[in-house]
């Protein structure tokens, strides 16, 4: 018994040596001399080096924290369990954000990169879910289209309704989440994919059952790998993955179906309660200047709406590529989700219910 | 004939528990970032890891937390032990069933309420607010298998370590505890698990800017897992298979060298 416990002793003594080797190297942040600010952001969704210049030109420390949907954001913000004062939610979140009266009004005189930099049409297609253009900045953008493999279809994709020809069959991916596998059959069907009308998504819904028989799967991060891996041959993908899968597999085309699609931006507000709202502001205004915007497109790839950054991408087939930079006036039909309240969602979950379960 | 189902059956069960272990093992060291493409053997994404300051210090706050409460919640849970043996049988098993609720509780649950009781109480979120939840999670796994082995003992032996002059204090650290603390340390090693792997408690109860690895994971999901998550966790597993086959190799040997002693006592 003795023996036994000397042993355990020093098995005891052998995870503290671990636990404090791993700690070793991690140094701790002191305070910065100009204040604080804390930035909620998506994951992987900027490049930590303009966080570094951000804190050596202003002297503010930020204290950063990502989250991985707007579903598992929304909650934390709300609950004000950490106070923070910038965060980057996607279009539908905000408006349901601005509709529970979250958010702050934006200065623009103290943010004047954020007037000069970003490109007028992308404040126009906010307007679908901050009328005004009081609340948001736009971070990044894309739009929804279709991934395929040229070398598995016999012409090239160019609709949705190509996602219901039985020539596919097995070979379709969709996108496994509510409102995005809805767009596609609103679309196809030529609504809104805001609708809330029981009739439309009745049929929108019904068009997801006939569908459900040819899709291969329904998925999310996996269409990128799939897509690379020559296992399906067309998937529902959004833009930004697009110049990425395209690289690892040259035979993917993606493509804005011609019955449109969604436009999804991804924007800076600044909370209601924030509590170094002078901070936030300088740090929204760091970002959206066209040195550092560039940086942040070259390290997450999605599209950025600043055009003070788009200038300075060197390559120049990304800098006029029609994936991360589609003219939007030549589509017809391109919307934004916007929040269909409490009523309008319980109604899109429950028929998605239905298309799984059927 | 029936050795040979008998092989081919614990294959295959060794088979699906450790091919998934496996995949992750072989893409650690996939030069291309995606599983759908062998891009060659490279070690680039251990070199990346060791050089990525934010995925250390995830892993430091990961095994700081784990150990710090798991340390925490089996005193605890000990000391509540002793005093739930010395309790009429009613109450002891009212307090066992109480004790034992959490554990059945979903983690959400436990999470957002954990959540709700810091914000009333005004509690700054961050690193003591994930250390606290943490032990409150952790201490019924300490009850649950201290327990059992407190039931086995015998109270007279206690009674007579005091009748031959032994102070309770020095009765207890030197009688009581060493017949404890095989209960002790697996409900420390439960704990220590527990709190490792832990996501939703976590996820409710951190605060800005503190990322233990199971968040700081969960957040790359959207934009794709890094290699450098896969070269980790080959890593911890590594280490945790060593740590496994070094504890389980040496009682062997202590418990016949033991029992030799004994036998040479008598």
């Amino acid at each position: 018994m003795r023996h036994r416990n000397v042993k355990n002793k020093a098995l005891l003594g052998g995870i503290m040596l671990l636990a404090a080797a791993g700690i070793a190297g991690c140094g701790s942040s002191g305070g910065g001399k100009g204040g604080q600010v804390i930035v909620y952001n998506w994951g992987e969704y900027i490049d930590p080096d303009t966080i570094e210049m951000f804190e050596e030109e202003t002297g503010i420390e930020v204290v950063y924290d990502e989250f991985e949907t707007n579903e598992i954001m929304y909650p934390k913000v709300e609950s004000g369990a950490a106070s923070y004062d910038v965060v980057c939610p996607s279009d539908y979140m905000i408006s349901k954000m601005i509709a529970n009266d979250m958010l702050a009004e934006l200065n623009f005189d103290n943010i004047p990169n954020a007037k000069k930099n970003i490109g007028a049409q992308y404040y126009e297609q906010s307007k679908g879910f901050d009328p005004e253009n009081q609340y948001a900045i736009p971070y990044c953008w894309g739009t929804v289209g279709i991934l395929y493999n040229k070398t598995m279809v016999d012409e090239p994709i160019t609709s949705w309704a190509q996602l219901w020809d039985e020539k596919y069959a097995d070979n379709i991916l969709m996108q496994d989440s509510v409102r995005d596998a809805f767009m596609v059959a609103e679309k196809l069907n030529g609504f809104s994919m805001n609708t809330t009308d029981p009739q439309e998504l009745e049929t929108a819904k019904n068009s997801l059952i006939e569908q459900k028989p040819l899709v291969q799967a329904y998925v999310i991060d996996q269409v990128r790998d799939k897509m690379i891996g020559n296992e399906a041959a067309i998937g529902v993908i959004y833009s930004g993955e697009a110049i990425y899968t395209q690289r690892e597999n040259p035979d993917l085309e993606y493509v804005i179906p011609e019955e449109g699609t969604n436009v999804w931006i991804d924007s800076w507000v600044i909370l209601k309660d924030a509590p170094n709202k002078e901070n936030a502001e300088k740090f929204i205004d760091f970002m959206c200047r066209g040195d550092i915007a560039v940086k942040n497109f070259e390290y997450i790839t999605y599209s950025t709406p600043n055009d003070a950054a788009r200038e300075l991408i060197e390559d120049e087939d990304i800098r006029n590529s029609e994936i991360a930079f589609p003219d939007l006036s030549k589509f017809n039909n391109l919307e934004t989700f916007v929040y269909l309240g409490e009523d309008g969602d319980a109604l899109y979950n429950e028929l998605w219910k239905e298309v799984k379960s059927n | 004939m029936k050795n040979t189902a008998k092989k081919i059956y614990i294959a295959l069960i060794f088979l699906f528990l450790y091919a998934p272990i496996a995949t992750l093992m072989v893409l650690s060291f996939n030069a291309s970032k995606t599983r759908a493409k062998w891009g060659g053997f490279t070690f680039k994404w251990y070199t990346r890891l060791i050089q990525n300051d934010d995925i250390l210090k995830a892993l430091g706050n990961t095994l700081l937390i784990a150990l710090l409460s798991s340390v925490i919640a089996t005193v605890i849970g000990t000391v509540a032990c002793i005093a739930m043996n010395h309790m009429k049988k009613r109450t002891r098993t009212v307090m066992m069933g109480i004790t034992n609720i959490p554990m059945l509780n979903a983690d959400i649950v436990t999470g957002i309420s954990l959540m709700l009781l810091f914000i009333s109480f005004g509690f700054r979120f961050g690193f003591g607010t994930i250390l606290l939840s943490h032990i409150t999670f952790n201490i019924p796994y300490v009850i649950l298998s201290v327990m059992p082995r407190m039931k086995q003992l015998n109270p007279s032996i206690y009674e007579a370590a005091l009748d031959l002059g032994a102070s309770p204090v020095s009765a207890f650290r030197r009688v009581v505890f060493p017949d404890l603390l095989p209960g002790i340390l697996s409900g420390f090693l439960m704990a220590f698990t527990m709190s490792l792997d832990d996501f939703i408690i976590t996820h409710f109860t951190k605060g800005a800017g503190v990322d233990t690895l199971s968040t700081k994971i969960y957040t790359e999901v959207r934009k794709g897992i890094k290699p450098e998550m896969y070269a980790l966790s080959t890593i911890i597993f590594l280490a945790v298979l060593v740590l496994l086959l070094l504890v389980n190799a040496a009682p062997d040997k202590q418990d016949a060298r033991a029992d030799k002693k004994q036998a040479a006592r008598f």
